[in-house]
């Protein structure tokens, strides 16, 4: 009864006095939380001894921010946004029709990732160049062809697997060992690393067949953590966490190197001036056709009865089994065929770096792959490649956080901030876009027309 | 089964039938068969283990004892307890809907029923490799299959819904989805699992139009509650009470059986009591004793309506052996009824219900004092 009260009265005050009494209440909530976090610092002084430095200026500092936030939230931009909803609701419900950005985003996109390299080194030069190809772009595309490749098996086969980059690092030791020790070519090696790849992606699928959901996940996790492991200390393969250097560049099938010492240096074949960017835009370009040809499979599978075996099956398996699909060889060709993306990923991965160590391999790329795929949107190639470009470009743009020194001074490291700020963007994405970027699923077949399905049908899968 | 047909006549044969979960007998020494091109109803009480029946046939579970023969047109024969699960809808064109409704329900209407012709799609794909450079041969037998789905789509009155979402459909023709789903298998042999269950009137006609249309085609194995579904459209109906045939025969002798009409609505605890009256035997008495013994908990009331469906196992002692308890099968009291009636008591129990008898024989000797005359009195007492 008292709440109801005082709801109504509410309704009456008007909405400055609500603000400036809210303001208030947030500013000493505030001052509670933070009197002893910001208020007191304990310190050392020049002979050691444990001091307490006071810091009431910045602690108003932050109550005051906090009071005011508060008032201008509920004052003004909580009407405004009320304001803004009614209009809408008021307005004819005209159908928007998608932007033309919207209608034609895969072209542009392409267009726009193939001029992509031209465009950085008209604007920066060979040199310049270098860093905007090599840290956002390839970088950006590795990650881009994992997660198409993990799609494959969590968006949809619907089997959550934490263990990808275990068949990262497959294929990446496939092409470190097998080029160094026997120098067999980039492009031999580039299917033979997807081939393994598979095979241990079949090996996976095995035990794990029966197992759904949350032990699907813990067993992946530790097949992840076992092939780190097994990197790790069989040293005389492997040469543990030292890791292999040396391994070879990709030669431009076979025509063209990209060793300046070799007699067909690319330069000297050409007769260009040297310079270490055309092997970073050559590999621009490699993973670009790499992360092509997983889209183009992709597509293709989904249209294919084995996609939409798979697709089944994360929506109901017993279904699919009452239908005559061998859910066995459903789910073994889904996970191989995702670590095969995975195992060629991997191999382009130890040539650009020329040098592989388990340290890549660790539980936090799996993560952050996974993270990639939920966010894109599950199932959703479009959705996933900006949300590799948001996670990885943003990790890396975050690096370029220098202007911050200016407000904060020159004590501030921003670098310390770019995790805290990548993990506050994806709460906020989460938040505004449950289901990822792209929500919808784009059905493979229609008799009339092809509308996209939303999200709220569609399964996440359970194993 | 009057006279004796060949095999090839029947399509499904299930014979000695029992499916045990630990000491829980499901299904008890099921046999029946089931024509080709006739609709065989399967119908009993809640938890009579038709659904069990399905599973077994259908390969979700593995039966304990018995053989589950399915004859096919070509002459065929398929043992299907044998059969890995996924191979009975691929090789022996067996195909099933669900209790619940169990739809592809993020995928459109067309791709539910594209899923359903995995394997025949799989194989013009050449196991996906031609499919992925996109040979034509794969295209055309895509086409048909799209072909195969609209005539499925029209036949369950969806095709202005093919391209939305198939969770998006009303329940009613959710249901018809599923069986054009199944069909789009291409079954000799559909099984039907409850497929009226929560529609209305006007949606179970139209379930029933589509039912009879199928039936000209494929044969049906139809689980059903709803005995207007039954009544009208099926040619044969077998009934199960506690995982044990009581009645088989068409609609009208089933109907009328005493029996199913005790299984459904139960029998009178007056009319037991009088017949215990009548008899004085007590042989008898313990044989129609209608409670567990009084240690494994109450429920010696003969209506059915009394006690919980788990009241009715007995648990005997010696090793895994449990059966359903003799005063629980409100069918083998009515026989027993007939029995005492006729005057000779033991041998005139109908074969249907000797297994049930025999089965419960060896009780222990704790439950037989229990059932001697004061308790056997109680149930009218009670009332």
């Amino acid at each position: 009864m008292a709440a109801t009260v005082s709801s109504e009265r509410d309704d009456v005050v008007p909405p400055i006095q609500r603000a400036l009494r809210e303001g208030l209440y947030a500013g000493a909530i505030a001052l509670g939380l933070f009197v002893l976090f910001i208020g007191l610092r304990t310190d050392q002084n020049i002979s050691n001894e444990l001091i307490l430095v006071q810091r009431w200026l910045l602690l108003a500092l932050v109550v005051i921010a906090t009071a005011i936030g508060r008032f201008v939230y509920v004052g003004y931009a909580q009407p405004a946004m009320e304001r803004a909803k009614a209009e809408k609701a008021k307005a004819p419900a005209a159908v928007a029709e998608p932007g033309f950005v919207r209608q034609n985003f895969n072209k542009i996109g392409i267009v726009v990732l193939l001029l992509y390299p031209i465009a950085m080194v008209l604007a920066f030069g060979f040199q310049g160049s270098l860093k905007w190809v090599d840290n956002f772009g390839i970088q950006i595309l590795i990650y881009v062809m994992l997660a198409w490749g993990l799609n494959i098996v969590v968006g949809l086969a619907g089997l959550l697997d934490l263990g990808y980059v275990a068949f990262y690092a497959v294929g990446a030791y496939a092409y470190a060992l097998l080029g160094t020790h026997f120098g067999l070519s980039f492009w031999i090696l580039l299917p033979a690393a997807g081939c393994m790849a598979a095979f241990w992606g079949v090996m996976l699928g095995f035990p794990v067949l029966r197992l759904r959901g949350d032990y699907l996940a813990i067993v992946t996790l530790a097949f992840g953590e076992i092939i780190r492991l097994v990197i790790i200390n069989w040293r005389e393969v492997t040469n543990g966490s030292a890791g292999i250097s040396g391994i070879p560049k990709v030669s431009f099938f076979g025509l063209m190197s990209f060793n300046v010492s070799d007699p067909n240096y690319i330069a000297k074949v050409l007769h260009i001036a040297q310079s270490g960017a055309y092997y970073k835009i050559f590999l621009y370009y490699l993973i670009l056709a790499l992360c092509f040809l997983t889209a183009f499979v992709t597509i293709r599978l989904r249209r294919l009865p084995v996609g939409r075996a798979w697709e089944a099956l994360r929506e109901d398996e017993i279904a699919c089994r009452s239908l005559g699909i061998n859910t066995t060889t459903t789910k073994l060709t889904a996970f191989a065929t995702g670590a095969m993306f995975g195992g060629f990923a991997g191999s382009f991965f130890a040539a650009r770096q020329g040098f592989v160590s388990p340290e890549s391999f660790v539980f936090l790329e799996s993560a952050i792959i996974l993270a990639i795929v939920v966010l894109g949107g599950m199932g959703s190639l479009g959705g996933i490649a900006v949300a590799a470009l948001v996670m990885i470009g943003g990790t890396e743009i975050l690096r370029e956080l220098g202007f911050l020194k200016v407000v904060f001074g020159p004590d501030f490291t921003p670098e310390l901030y770019r995790m805290l700020l990548f993990g506050m963007a994806m709460v906020i994405v989460m938040l505004w876009k449950p289901r990822g970027f792209v929500g919808s699923r784009e059905p493979t077949a229609f008799l009339k027309e092809r509308r996209a399905v939303s999200g709220s049908f569609t399964k996440e899968g359970h194993g | 089964m009057n006279a004796t047909p060949s095999s090839s006549d029947f399509i499904l044969q299930v014979e000695h039938l029992s499916m045990k979960f630990g000491g829980l007998v499901a299904i008890g020494d099921l046999s029946f068969q089931a024509r080709r091109g006739e609709i065989t109803a399967l119908i009993g009480p809640n938890g009579a283990g038709k659904t069990t029946v399905f599973n077994c046939i259908t390969g979700f579970y593995k039966p304990t004892e018995g053989m589950i023969t399915l004859n096919k047109r070509d002459g065929s024969t398929y043992l299907l307890e044998r059969l890995p699960n996924h191979e009975i809808p691929a090789r022996a064109n067996v195909a099933r809907t669900f209790q619940n409704i169990r739809l592809f329900s993020g995928m459109t209407l067309l791709e539910n029923l594209l899923v359903a012709q995995h394997n025949k799609l799989m194989k013009a794909s050449g196991y996906t490799f031609l499919g992925l450079f996109g040979f034509p041969s794969y295209r055309q037998a895509s086409a048909e299959s799209i072909e195969l789905a609209r005539h499925w789509l029209e036949k369950a009155n969806l095709v202005d819904r093919a391209d939305d979402p198939a969770g998006d459909l009303p329940y009613g023709a959710q249901r018809r989805l599923e069986i054009a789903r199944a069909m789009c298998t291409g079954p000799e042999l559909l099984c039907l699992d409850e497929p009226a269950a929560g529609l209305n009137p006007r949606e179970s006609a139209a379930l029933n139009e589509l039912l009879m249309d199928i039936k000209n085609s494929t044969s049906i194995l139809l689980i059903e509650h709803d005995m207007s579904v039954v009544m009208q459209i099926s040619d044969h109906v077998v009934v199960l009470e506690y995982g044990r045939k009581i009645s088989d025969g068409s609609p009208q002798t089933v109907r009328t059986d005493p029996r199913v009409i005790a299984a459904y609505l139960g029998v009178d605890d007056e009319e037991v009591q009088e017949v215990l009256v009548e008899v004085g035997d007590e042989d008898v008495i313990e044989q129609l004793d209608t409670g567990p013994d009084s240690v494994h908990g109450p429920g010696n009331s003969a209506s059915m309506m009394v006690g919980p469906v788990s009241d009715t196992v007995e648990h005997a002692d010696e090793g895994e052996r449990v059966t359903v308890s003799k005063g629980a099968s409100k069918a083998a009291q009515v026989d027993a009824r007939a029995a005492s009636i006729a005057g000779k008591p033991q041998s005139a129990a109908k074969p249907a219900t000797k297994s049930s008898t025999a089965k419960a024989a060896p009780k222990k000797p704790a439950a037989k004092e229990t059932a001697s005359k004061p308790t056997a009195g109680k149930p009218g007492g009670r009332k």
